[in-house]
């Protein structure tokens, strides 16, 4: 009887382990990151910290933005080994817009086009190896994007 | 490829420019309809490009990237005739995915 029962327990386990995949991708979403208002809390959220400010870090985006709805951001950094750009607004409602992680093959540059609730700095935050660099560049906000 | 994503992929010297537009409201939740009630919160949270199965790119997204989601990556090493695919699932589940073969430019 024992015997049973410990093959059905392991049974089990297996199982659960089975799901964990499923799991651990729903997890990844970094929801306190993503919820922070403050850039600080968002910051500490993606266990990012001594950002130090690089001109290897170039950010393109309108000095003013007609529309806050659809404003054009492109980030190329000339930091070797980039694996990730984060790009944060820090006057927008939560903070972090959002985290782009490059694997090998990938170059550390993107463009997307991101909603402004008010005029702000959009920052981009690289990380090579266990270092972190900075960059920001001031967008006026004509229109609210956020609605 | 799938009707919520439009993409190209284009060889262009050294690297490969990779466009994509993906269909998706991406509502913030703070948002009103007409009569004054909250529209609920719809956005892509994860976002994945591989190219030949391989993982290049995965992005986590707020609420505050455009509606209609527009995307551009570079890519080093991919041939004519490479796959990219692209993948999202945004905070409802629902799951959207596209794929392009390089090209020429």
């Amino acid at each position: 009887m024992m015997q049973r029962r410990k093959f059905i327990k392991a049974l089990f386990a297996a199982s659960a382990l089975a799901l964990m995949p499923i799991k651990a991708f729903a997890a990844m979403w970094n929801t306190p990151a993503f919820q922070a208002i403050k850039l600080q809390e968002a910051l500490t959220a993606l266990q990012i910290s001594n950002v130090s400010l690089s001109n290897n870090i170039q950010i393109i985006a309108p000095d003013k933005a007609e529309n806050g709805a659809v404003v054009q951001i492109e980030v190329t950094s000339h930091i070797p080994n980039t694996e990730s750009i984060a790009i944060f607004v820090e006057n927008n409602p939560t903070v972090l817009i959002a985290n782009f992680m490059f694997s090998e093959g990938a170059d550390g540059f993107v463009v997307t086009r991101i909603k402004m609730a008010e005029t702000s700095d959009v920052l981009a935050v690289i990380k090579s190896g266990n270092r972190y660099f900075s960059a920001k560049k001031r967008v006026e906000v004509l229109e609210n994007g956020c609605g | 490829m799938s009707e919520n994503m439009r993409m190209r992929a284009q060889i262009k010297g050294e690297i490969t420019e990779v466009k994509v537009l993906m269909t998706h409201p991406m509502e913030t939740g703070r948002r009103k309809n007409d009569v004054g009630d909250l529209i609920p919160a719809n956005f892509i949270q994860l976002v994945s490009a591989t190219l030949n199965g391989k993982p290049l790119i995965e992005a986590q997204w707020g609420t505050a990237i455009s509606k209609n989601p527009y995307l551009t990556f570079h890519l080093r090493g991919a041939k004519v005739g490479d796959v990219v695919r692209v993948n999202w699932t945004d905070n409802q589940g629902k799951t959207g995915a596209g794929e392009i073969a390089v090209s020429a430019a």
